[in-house]
């Protein structure tokens, strides 16, 4: 005995929005922060207004088995500052600089993990950090093109290739699930965060 | 206009407000100088992402800084995710759409692993 | 904190010049995306300057604005001059996207007049994978 069609529809749209609740989180606080202060009205305006949102544009699922750990997502966001800072300024004085542009380059670099959401965030982070650009990724292979700004200061294709994988793994440890970390065959994420990846680091020379 | 006591945490904050507003302000003229100066399409999105973002945000800081109410706080806040979260995906589009219609100087590109023959190894 | 305020602002004002240069000088209509994201970003900063200056609060929800609309502004530059990829069967008719492509690079044709003879050519092969 199924429900008729509407009242089925009905429910299918209770569950699609039960099922986005972070997405209509996310969008009741951007209200309350639009309005600058936290009251009731305020709050239940933006859940109001984020359930109209997530029925009206229904976006396909992100499909991600991830969680969240404190501690490298914390070292994740320094090191994020930091390289910005850097990366800012040596664009900067690049731009100021008397004398030619330096020498671009296009850089292929395949990522350990192709899921949707490591990639994306991958991509943004790696576009504002590491003199770098994504051109083009593509997802069913997890590979991304990169534009690098001045290839000889950011140590040739090999340099380059190095600091994304290191900034996906940077992410892979703070946001992907112990599957997904023992299928890139990261180490078991059990140690301090900025001790695990040392191993690799040493033999890979330091970074400039 | 809104009400700061003066004391010594205004002044402190005064003071860095007016180095972040320095700092804010020279990243987003060096992003003016690349975008007139660097010869490639490229070349000029690198400085509209990273100086410029980082300009806007410690210019935003500076505001934040003098001003110290809670709700333009939140304000700034918001502007600066729109501001990292969008920078990139502008820059990607544009870039994109610039290899795809021809517009960026391939031979300028020294290596360019987008070229289907000229990379050998998978990773 | 006058001196630190004038510089900051002659400084922004110059990078906003200076995009204005790009934005004439093209010479395809993405460069002028990012000159004119530049812009809207400038705009912003002196807006913030200013503010900063009086400590006013009442100019911040222009910052929201501008800097959500700067952004609108280039991804739908970006979606007109770009090419659809051959394998996306959901877009329009090659015809209409070259014909957008064109007009697009309409600024372009002024180099030579057999600038349009080339752009032909691109529009037809110069799909990437």
């Amino acid at each position: 005995m199924s429900p008729p069609p509407s009242r089925r529809g009905v429910r299918r749209r209770l569950r699609r929005l039960v099922g986005q609740w972070p997405a209509l989180l996310i969008l009741a606080t951007v209200w309350v922060l639009l309005w600058g202060d936290l009251s009731w009205a305020n709050a239940l305006a933006g859940l109001g207004l984020g359930a109209v949102v997530v029925l009206a544009f229904p976006l396909p699922p992100i499909r991600a088995d991830g969680r969240f750990r404190l501690v490298p997502a914390c070292v994740l966001a320094g090191r994020f500052v930091a390289d910005l800072v850097v990366a800012s300024f040596e664009v900067a004085f690049t731009a100021l600089r008397p004398g030619p542009p330096p020498q671009g380059a296009i850089v292929r670099v395949r990522l350990r993990n192709p899921d949707d959401v490591f990639l994306t965030l991958t991509a943004v982070l790696s576009t504002l950090v590491p003199g770098s650009l994504v051109v083009e990724a593509q997802r069913r292979t997890g590979i991304m093109f990169l534009h690098v700004l001045d290839i000889e200061a950011s140590g040739g294709a090999a340099g380059v290739r190095r600091d994304v994988l290191r900034l996906e793994e940077r992410v892979l440890r703070a946001f992907a699930s112990d599957d997904v970390l023992a299928r890139c065959d990261l180490p078991r994420p059990g140690r301090p965060a900025d001790e695990a990846p040392r191993g690799g680091r040493d033999d890979a020379g330091e970074e400039s | 206009m809104t009400d700061v006591e003066p004391g010594t945490l205004t002044a402190v904050a005064d003071v860095a407000a007016a180095l972040c507003l320095l700092a804010g302000a020279f990243l987003t003229f060096a992003a003016g100088m690349g975008v007139v100066r660097f010869p490639s399409l490229l070349a000029r999105m690198h400085t509209v992402t990273k100086p410029q973002v980082l300009g806007l945000v410690l210019l935003l800081l500076a505001l934040a800084l003098r001003v110290r109410s809670w709700s333009a706080v939140a304000m700034l806040v918001l502007v600066v995710i729109f501001q990292l979260v969008t920078a990139p995906v502008a820059a990607h589009l544009v870039g994109r759409a610039g290899f795809r219609t021809g517009k960026v100087d391939e031979s300028e590109l020294r290596p360019n692993e987008m070229d289907p023959g000229a990379v050998d190894d998978d990773r | 904190m006058v001196v630190v305020v004038v510089l900051a602002a002659v400084l922004v004002g110059a990078a906003a010049v200076l995009a204005l240069v790009r934005v004439e000088r093209g010479p395809s209509m993405l460069d002028r995306a990012v000159a004119l994201d530049l812009l809207t970003a400038s705009l912003v900063g002196a807006i913030a300057i200013e503010a900063a200056w009086s400590r006013r609060t009442e100019t911040i929800p222009i910052l929201v604005a501008m800097s959500l609309v700067g952004f609108v502004g280039s991804v739908v530059i970006a979606r007109f001059a770009a090419r659809e990829p051959e394998h996306d069967h959901q877009g329009r008719a090659p015809e209409d996207v070259a014909a957008q492509a064109r007009e697009a690079d309409v600024h372009r044709g002024e180099h030579s007049a057999q600038d349009d003879h080339h752009d032909d050519r691109q529009d037809e092969g110069g799909g990437r994978p």
